[in-house]
């Protein structure tokens, strides 16, 4: 009965969508302020239904109803409850459904948020985010049931992937779909802007918290995303260019795009035909990512397993928000004049510069993906587009980024004086280059490794300098920490957010004097890697709530202290015949310890051990990036003006 | 950049049309890959069907240097061949090739004859991969420049390919060969084929 409810929530939620999609636009074309004011009541029923919807399924999951096909193929009795919930979105149905979730919920946060914006542009907004929703629905109800029924019922269910039964894959694709759709929202209001013919400051106010939430999820997904290939995959990698990392690093770039161009537009009244473009392309590289996952184009470890007609039914909700946006675009953009000038070297003439170099990446990311694709259908070639060519084609973008980036913060609006930006960077410029020569000459670093760790110093010293600055630490130290105080938070999570790159960065370079073993051991015996004895104690069997493991107990020592016992498992899943091998990784904050447990072979286990210097660094680095971007969404000024901030942090 | 569309003479409107034309001509691209998923045309998992039970391409490699292998050739695949082979391609610079790597060696220490290609890497970098993993190959060739990958329609590495008795090609696995894929699908074929 319940999934019955559920099926009817999605029904009743297209209606719904497509009044929303209907009424508040006409109304708005036609100055009608009742047909308008059908917005805020429309949203809200359509987060009500599509969140009935949503209960309906994790209701199913949870007591396992097997007569409902989703569950049927993603779960399993044995399962912990966590998982068992976490299993209705860990699938293709389950996992559309969450994406409408919160675009409704985004859409219910504009309408009850944004008191204060204009009533046209509110009604234009949430009438956009009425064609998504109406588009994902019908996808959802005519190719993608989740409520869809099996009789007779099977006795239990199938199981799920057991490399997907872990806390952190569970909590990624919320997070990243937060990250997804509040890119919608900012193409809502691009579109919007579009058909109403006007851009500007106060539009750049409102967009800016959107592009900020949006892009705070992203970044934490992406963090997630890569530390569970980190440690959950036992490759010992954190990013493999794989298409599917690159489908979510493309809006994340976009999106980074946009969050500076809309500093502009919100502050000088200019490059707005660029903003809008950014923010329509953050969503259209959703969008690309959705339907490259899904679609079956893809030969990816990630993708899901699919049929070609709702590769089809993705590709047209593609191209008809996409495409269509773009048209609008051509059309109306010319309407959206610059007001503001600027010098070319200025603040606003960094964030161009930011601009350039973060599309220029992402266009050699989005070539790099989809290259092989085209090859293939023009030519019939089939051709790979391996780390290599992503490593070799973004680095000579990325690293004019990097040096760039302090220097751009220093700079004030419409005029500056770069020797003078440059004198207050001094000593972060003499750090960088203390930093990069003690990685060489000191630790024996390799040129690029080194090269890294001299840019991380640059950044998180030149965020500093931003700061001192700010403050007056150097002029005036005894009113410092007064100014501290007062500085507004925006300022204080740029710099910080700026600085957390540079941490990231550390762990990169980290990572590339890593180094790692493959042995066999016998208990007892032991091997040397990176100054530690590692030590095989001996293999043992383990139960766990789903599954049996072999686990053995490596010691690792250093100049004869125990360091740390790592207990690395291989897993073989009961239900689905599946194994996996779970990586133990001892870590200080400064390496990682991080050791595999292969087969077994007479008694010997074989191991793969890695040292990983500074590997935490790149998700910490991550984390405080997304930490920089929340404070500056606390900062009063955009929550006075702005539609909705706290919608765009609550719901997580 | 971005502001002189607007600001620029009426002749350079045409660059606002851009972002839609690159857009339409991206979906046309997506709507061939899926008409051909569904007739077969595209797969991006799949071997150009040309090759499945055909000869394999002629090519004569060099050896990898300090790896200590022989060379291979396509003369090492001509049938008859005393049990079936397994050609494969790999990097150092490729990380599914690591994961990939123990089931190339218990398949090796089974009596698996598997014979390698490394492709597009760097000589001292191939051959530390094998010292530091095991060296599961008979035979081992250097395509660098990635020619005999394109013979063979390489889609990425690491990638194999199952050669019977006769010398014919009847399975590719584009992709690392997981303990899974190794039981479920390479361990029957090699049976089936022995």
């Amino acid at each position: 009965m319940i999934p019955e409810l559920g099926h009817f929530a999605l029904a009743l939620a297209c209606v719904i969508a497509v009044a929303q999609s209907v009424l508040p636009v006409v109304g708005a074309a036609r100055r009608d302020a009742r047909w308008m004011a059908t917005a805020v009541p429309l949203a809200l029923g359509l987060l009500l239904s599509v969140g009935t919807a949503f209960g309906s399924l994790l209701w199913a999951f949870a007591v396992n109803d097997t007569t409902v096909a989703n569950v049927v193929a993603n779960s399993h009795s044995a399962k912990p409850l966590i998982y068992k919930l976490s299993g209705s979105w860990g699938n293709h149905e389950g996992s559309m459904v969450l994406w409408v979730l919160i675009l409704a919920l985004c859409g219910a946060a504009v309408a009850g948020f944004g008191r204060n914006l204009p009533t046209a542009l509110k009604a234009r907004v949430i009438g956009v985010l009425g064609w998504i929703a109406t588009g994902f629905l019908l996808f959802i109800v005519f190719t993608s049931n989740p409520f869809e029924r099996v009789w007779p019922p099977p006795m239990d269910g199938r199981g799920l992937n057991p490399v997907l039964q872990d806390p952190g894959l569970a909590m990624h694709p919320p997070t990243l779909y937060f990250g997804y759709v509040g890119y919608a929202v900012t193409f809502a209001f691009a579109v919007a802007a579009l058909l109403e013919g006007r851009v500007d400051a106060a539009w750049g106010r409102w967009v800016r918290p959107w592009a900020l939430g949006a892009w705070c999820f992203l970044t934490v997904g992406i963090t997630m995303g890569s530390w569970w290939a980190y440690y959950e995959l036992g490759w010992g990698g954190y990013w493999f260019w794989d298409p599917v990392e690159n489908a979510s690093l493309l809006p994340w770039l976009a999106g980074t795009a946009l969050l500076h161009s809309a500093i502009v537009v919100e502050k000088r009244d200019t490059l707005k035909i660029w903003s809008v473009l950014l923010a329509i392309l953050a969503f259209a590289m959703s969008l690309l990512g959705t339907f490259l996952v899904r679609s079956g184009v893809l030969n990816s470890v990630h993708a899901f397993a699919n049929d070609p007609a709702r590769g089809v039914f993705i590709l047209a909700l593609l191209m008809v928000y996409v495409a269509g946006a773009f048209a609008i675009f051509a059309w109306r953009a010319p309407r959206l004049a610059p007001t503001g000038i600027f010098a070319p070297i200025s603040r606003e003439g960094a964030l161009v510069v930011n601009n350039l170099l973060i599309c220029s990446i992402a266009a050699v990311v989005l070539a790099g993906t989809l290259w092989p694709l085209f090859a293939d259908i023009l030519t019939g070639a089939k051709i790979s587009v391996g780390p290599p060519f992503f490593n070799t084609a973004t680095a000579p973008l990325a690293i004019p980024l990097v040096v760039a980036m302090p220097v751009g913060a220093m700079l004030p609006w419409k005029r500056a004086d770069l020797w003078a930006a440059l004198q207050r960077l001094w000593w972060a410029a003499a750090a960088a280059l203390l930093i990069g020569f003690l990685s060489l000459a000191a630790a024996g670093y390799p040129v690029w490794p080194a090269l890294g760790m001299a840019l991380a110093a640059w950044l998180v010293a030149g965020a500093a300098a931003d700061i001192a600055d700010r403050i007056g630490l150097l002029r005036r130290p005894s009113q410092a920490w007064r100014r501290a105080l007062s500085l507004p938070r925006a300022a204080w999570g740029a710099a910080i957010a700026h600085g957390a790159l540079g941490v990231s960065l550390a762990g990169i370079a980290g990572m590339g004097v890593a180094t790692d073993t493959l042995v066999q051991l016998n208990p007892g015996q032991s091997t040397r890697l990176a100054g530690y004895e590692w030590r095989m104690d001996g293999l043992s069997d383990v139960t766990g709530p789903n599954y049996r493991a072999r686990r053995a107990t490596v010691t690792v020592l250093r100049d004869g202290a125990v360091v740390t016992v790592l207990r690395p498992e291989r897993r073989s899943f009961v239900v689905d015949n599946q194994t996996t091998a779970e990586a133990a990784i001892h870590t200080n904050a400064m390496r990682d310890l991080y050791a595999v447990l292969g087969e077994e072979r007479d008694g010997a286990a074989v191991l793969r051990l890695h040292h990983n210097p500074f590997a935490p660094w790149i998700w910490f680095g991550g984390l405080i990036m997304a930490f920089g971007g929340m404070l500056s969404l606390s900062d009063r000024r955009m929550r006075v003006a702005a539609p909705a901030p706290k919608g765009a942090t609550v719901p997580a | 950049m971005s502001e002189t569309p607007a600001a620029a003479p009426r002749s350079r409107r045409w660059m606002l049309y851009a972002p839609l034309g690159l857009a339409a001509a991206g979906g046309a691209g997506f709507w061939a890959m899926l008409r051909g998923l569904q007739t077969g045309e595209y797969d991006p998992r799949g071997v150009p069907s040309a090759l499945l039970g055909r000869a394999a391409p002629d090519f004569d490699l060099p050896e990898l240097e300090g790896a200590g292998l022989p060379a291979l050739s396509a003369a090492d695949l001509r049938g008859p061949l005393p049990a079936p082979v397994l050609v494969n391609f790999w990097a150092s610079w490729c990380v599914p090739c690591i994961v990939e790597h123990p089931q190339l060696m218990r398949l090796a220490r089974e009596g698996v004859r598997i014979l390698g290609i490394n492709y597009k890497d760097r000589a001292a970098d191939g051959a530390a991969f094998l010292q530091r993993h095991g060296n599961p190959f008979a035979k081992l060739g250097r395509d660098e420049p990635g020619r005999v990958a394109i013979d063979w329609g390489l889609y990425g590495v690491p990638e194999t390919y199952l050669i019977d008795r006769q010398g014919l090609i009847r399975w590719r696995y584009a992709g690392p060969i997981t303990p899974d894929t190794l039981d479920r699908d390479l361990r029957p074929l090699l049976r089936r084929y022995a």
